[in-house]
Parts: structure tokens; sequence; C-alpha cells
């Protein structure tokens, strides 16, 4: 595991950038819980400074420091992004292999379903769901509810590589050989399915944290939590556009692209990784 | 053919639509927060004094309107009546105008929007995507995959409103907000429709922006395998000029796939473009949603749920049901 994390690291340039970033911005969440401010509380510094050494990216109009509460927003939607992914993870992974196992009816009607969920449009039914639910809907409701949605692609994906692993020569030796359907399952399938778990994973997190953005700055989720989606809604709300207050209204923007690409950047990386001929590819090159 | 191909896709077309209506009509009721009293608490909290007999007047009413009387089978019984009659009930902010209507003045809004943009990105993804395959040592080729791969994974959100700051705000050639300037009259007259196309212009871009990456590598990954196809080679052997090849030979035969794609990928462009009409206050179905979404409008909310589940899966099925016009394999088979 390591030495392929270390392979890609020296050898593929988008990982390096993806993992690199990847983990600069883990640090800061971890650091953002020495804030000397309460980044839910108003008003504790003062208002509108440019950037300065005791404030380094300034403060905004409802009083707080821009920088810190940068920090605490990386940390909060990285962590919704991580609830959100494992709860459609999990989902993903059971229909798509309990469909892909016992194939038949059983199969057939959970398709219509993941299907159905793909084609529906999910944006308005998660508005309307944030909408009944606002008053209550914080980090960890608002990661089920949006878990609860993002699977349905991902479990295809599974269906279609199990359904694939089922035919291969090594199932057919492992059953005759008289290793129960579990066993083959967790120890002969599993290892085939968890780097495109990954590659999926990252990929759904990247979707999270864009539906977070999308709906926080329709004004439906706690709106006090600093994420990087309430961070843009205050600062449009102020109208940082138009008062020029760009250390405000660019820092989120900026943080979520580049959380954005280096998580896109790390997830091309590792799938492609998968992909033998690419592989090859970059064997010979080496 | 028929058998095969036509009727398990209609069967498709109602289950997704009767699993997505449900959806609407199971959400709201699962949900531990009722609508009519976050309503009723609403109005209190505007200041109105409402007496209790009022209050309980109001409440019934309410309940009527968003049709939560009765048992909950006679509910989902009701729902799907008034549905089958296109009474989608009266908006709440807008009383007592119906949701259908507004729904009705902003439905042509989102609909050429989307139209445009995924026509304009669809083109310009697929030949690029065939073009970048054609010829894997052009630099330039590789430059424009990079750029297009790298702005592909950013939400529409970000990118609209980073579109809004440069080119309405820092530099103002386009403006901020709006389907059309104030004062000019809807018509077909030529100051209606340039200011059409000036207020469109970003939107679109905008789409077109984020939505050509998904066109591009769906068609790069089709077409690097046609390209090793033996009638590929063979046409390059006996000389056909490489126009001929690329768009005869290489692109025709990945563009079925492109079309699938069409089809899947409508609902979360469809999605998309909600978010789009948001940023740039553009006059469709995702301004009405914003509009709702700010007043509590929970039966407006309701409406543009049906209408965008009915919306999407009827254009998936009318991709469906063209399919085999354009791919004989399905048509012989």
């Amino acid at each position: 595991m390591f030495a392929v994390i270390r392979d890609l690291y020296r050898n593929d340039k988008r990982f390096a950038f993806g993992f690199t970033v990847l983990a600069f911005f883990v640090i800061i969440a971890f650091v953002s819980r020495f804030a000397p401010y309460d980044m839910r509380a108003w008003n504790t510094v003062p208002r509108d400074l440019r950037p300065s050494l005791q404030h380094p990216l300034g403060t905004n109009s409802i009083g707080q420091d821009i920088m810190w509460k940068a920090m605490a927003a990386i940390k909060n939607s990285l962590l919704l992004g991580v609830i959100a992914a494992a709860i459609s993870r999990v989902i993903a992974i059971v229909v798509g292999l309990l469909s892909g196992y016992k194939g038949g009816l059983f199969d057939r009607v959970v398709m219509v379903l993941t299907d159905s969920f793909i084609i529906i449009p999910l944006f308005p039914i998660l508005i309307l769901i944030a909408t009944i639910l606002r008053s209550s809907l914080n980090m960890v409701v608002l990661g089920i509810v949006i878990g609860l949605f993002g699977w349905a692609w991902d479990a295809r994906l599974f269906r279609s590589q199990i359904l694939s692993l089922k035919e291969r020569e090594f199932t057919r030796t492992a059953v005759f050989s008289g290793l129960k359907t579990f066993k083959i399952v967790t120890t002969e399938h599993l290892p085939y399915i968890v780097p495109l778990v990954m590659a999926t994973t990252i990929n759904n997190v990247i979707w999270v944290i864009g539906m977070e953005v999308t709906l926080s700055m329709l004004g439906l989720s706690n709106l006090n939590t600093p994420t990087i989606g309430t961070m843009i809604y205050w600062a449009l709300q102020y109208q940082a556009i138009f008062l020029e207050r760009w250390n405000w209204i660019l820092t989120p923007v900026i943080i979520c692209v580049v959380l954005i690409l280096a998580l896109y950047m790390l997830s091309t990386s590792i799938s492609e990784y998968l992909d033998p001929r690419t592989r090859l590819q970059m064997i010979r090159k080496r | 053919m028929l058998k095969k191909y036509y009727i398990p896709r209609l069967i498709q077309y109602f289950t997704v639509v009767f699993i997505g209506l449900t959806l609407v009509f199971v959400i709201p009721r699962l949900l531990p927060s009722n609508p009519v009293e976050s309503q009723l608490s609403r109005m209190m909290a505007q200041g109105q004094y409402l007496d209790p007999a009022a209050i309980e007047q109001i409440r019934e009413t309410l309940q009527q309107l968003y049709g939560l009387e009765g048992g909950m089978f006679q509910q989902y019984i009701s729902y799907f009546k008034r549905l089958f009659t296109g009474d989608l009930g009266p908006s709440f902010t807008q009383f007592p105008t119906p949701v259908m209507t507004l729904i009705k003045q902003s439905l042509p809004w989102t609909v050429g929007l989307l139209l445009v943009s995924l026509t304009i990105s669809w083109l310009i993804g697929t030949i690029l995507g065939g073009i970048r395959v054609s010829f894997p040592h052009s630099r330039l080729a590789r430059l424009i995959e990079l750029v297009i791969m790298g702005v592909r994974p950013i939400p529409y959100y970000i990118v609209a409103l980073v579109l809004l700051i440069l080119f309405a705000f820092l530099v103002p050639v386009f403006p901020m907000a709006g389907g059309y300037s104030m004062g000019v009259k809807i018509g077909f007259n030529a100051r209606f429709i340039l200011s059409l196309l000036r207020h469109a212009f970003l939107p679109v871009l905008s789409m077109v922006i984020i939505e050509i990456g998904g066109w591009f590598l769906q068609m790069r990954n089709v077409a690097s395998n046609i390209i090793e196809e033996d009638y590929v080679v063979y046409a390059e052997a006996s000389g056909l000029p490489k126009a001929k090849i690329v768009f005869m030979y290489i692109m025709r035969n990945a563009i079925i796939p492109q079309i699938t794609g069409f089809a899947l990928n409508l609902g979360f462009i469809f999605g998309g473009a909600l978010i789009t009409e948001i940023v740039f206050a553009y006059p469709g179905m995702g301004y009405l949603l914003y509009s709702a979404i700010l007043a509590g409008d929970y039966n407006l909310i309701m409406g543009i749920n049906v209408f965008s589940i009915i919306g999407v899966s009827t254009a998936m099925l009318v991709v469906d049901l063209v399919y085999p016009l354009l791919d004989p394999r399905v048509r012989y088979s």
C-alpha cells in the first residue's frame, strides 16, 4: 500500500500535486482546532480590515478573522465530504455486491431502482429536503442526506465489476476447492474492488463538496457553521463583490477550486494506475 | 424490435417517473418537520397576531392545500389524481396563482438555456475529443485536454460565480442578471433578440465550460478504441485524406455512445442549469426555485420537483426512441 503511494508520488506529477495539497489541507484542518476565536461568533475582531500581520487574510464585515475562518471551513467541508462519502459508499457497495452476486429478479428490481436514482434530477430533491429540514440541518444530518443520494452510479460500477469477477477462472477454482461464498467475496474479490472504491470515493467527495457549496449558497444549511459554502454565502450577503472585498470572497472560491482540483488529480491518477494498459506505459517510460 | 427495444424502454420510463414522483410524495412525510407547522410559525414570526381559532382554521386550509388531509394511502391516491389533471396546487407566496402557471412562464427559458448549452458543449466536446485521439502527438491537442479536464470537476456554482465576477463586474461586458434588458418588449424584433443573446451569453458559457469535459472524455475513450480497429488502419494504409478518416471513420463510429451519454447526463446537467440560473438571476425554473426557497413556498418547490422528474425522464425517453434511427446495429438486431 505504502509502496504504491510512494511509486505514484515519484512517477506521477498529478498524484504528487494532489497528495501534497490534500495533506496540506488535512494539516490545516487539524490546526484549525487551535483557533484563537470562536468561529461561530460574530464581531470577535474589528471589521473589514485589510490583510496585515495580525490578520494575514484580513477580517470580514461580520467581524471574523478570514484566515482562521477559512481553516475551520476546510475542516468542516472535508469532514462533510468524508461523512457523506462514507454513507454513500456503504450503500453503493452493499447494493452493488448483492445485486452482482444474487442476480435474477432481485438484481433486475434493484437495478431499475438504481437507474431511477441516476436519471432523476437530484438537485431539486435535495433542495426539497433541505427546505423542510432547514432548522435542524447540522453537518451530520446534511452529510447523511447527501450521502443517501450519491450512491447510484457507483453501485452500478461495483456491480459490473462483480459480474466480471464472477466469471474469472480463479473464482471457479475457489468454488471448486470448497471455499464458502463469504470467504470468496472477502478474500478473493474484495482486493479487486478496494482500489475502485478508493477512486470513486474521491470523486464522491468532490461531488459532496460541490453540493454543499451550492446548498449553502442558497442559504439551505446551518449558516453559522463555517464551511466553504457558508463563507461564500456570507460574503455574497454582504455584497463583497460590489464592495471589492476580494480577500473575503476569493478566499473560499480559491480554496474550493484548489481542493477540488487536488482531489480530482488524485482520483484520475489512481484510476489510471488501475487501468493495466496505462500502467504498462508507465513501466515502459521508466 | 418493438418487443425487445421499445417496450422495455417504455416500462423503464414509467417506473422512473413513478419512483421519482413517489420520492417527492414520501420525502416531506418522512421528515420530522411538518411544512404546515413551519409555515404557521413563519407567519407568527412575522409578528401577525392570530387568535387560536384563526390559527386552527389556517392550519386546516393549509393541510387541504398541501393535500395533507386523510390517511397516508388516501393522500397518495389523491396526489396522483391531482397530478394527472395537471393540478399542482396554488403557489403560496403568489396566492392564488397556480404553480402550473408559474412553471409554464419560466419553462421556456430553462429549456432554451439547456438546449443551446447542450448542443454547443456536445458539438465542441465531441469534435475536440475526436481530434485529440486522431492527433495523439500534437502539443496543442494535449494543452486543450489539460485545460478541459482541469475545469471539469469544478462545481457549476463556482464557475458561474467566477465568470460573473470577471465579465460582469471587473470587465463589465455582459449584464449581471436577468433574461433581457428592462424596457425591451418581448417579441420578434432585433432589439429584443440582441438583448436576449447578451443576457444568455454568460450563463451558456458557464455551462458549456463544464459540460465540454464530459463529452470530451467519453469521446476520447471511445475513439481511442476505434482508432485501433482494422478498418481505420486500412483507411490509413490506402492513403485516404486525414480529414475523411477523422470525421467519417473515427468520429462517425464513436458518436453513438455520445448519444447515450446525452440521455444519462441529462439529470445532472439539468441540476446544473438550475444552479446557473440562480447565479445569473436568469428567469427560468432555477430562479423560480430560488425565489421559492427564499419565500419557503413549499408547494412551488414540490411542483418544480415533479416537473423536473417528468421533464428529464421524458427527454431521456425521446433520446432512447430516436436511438435506433442512428445506430444500425440496434435497428437490425
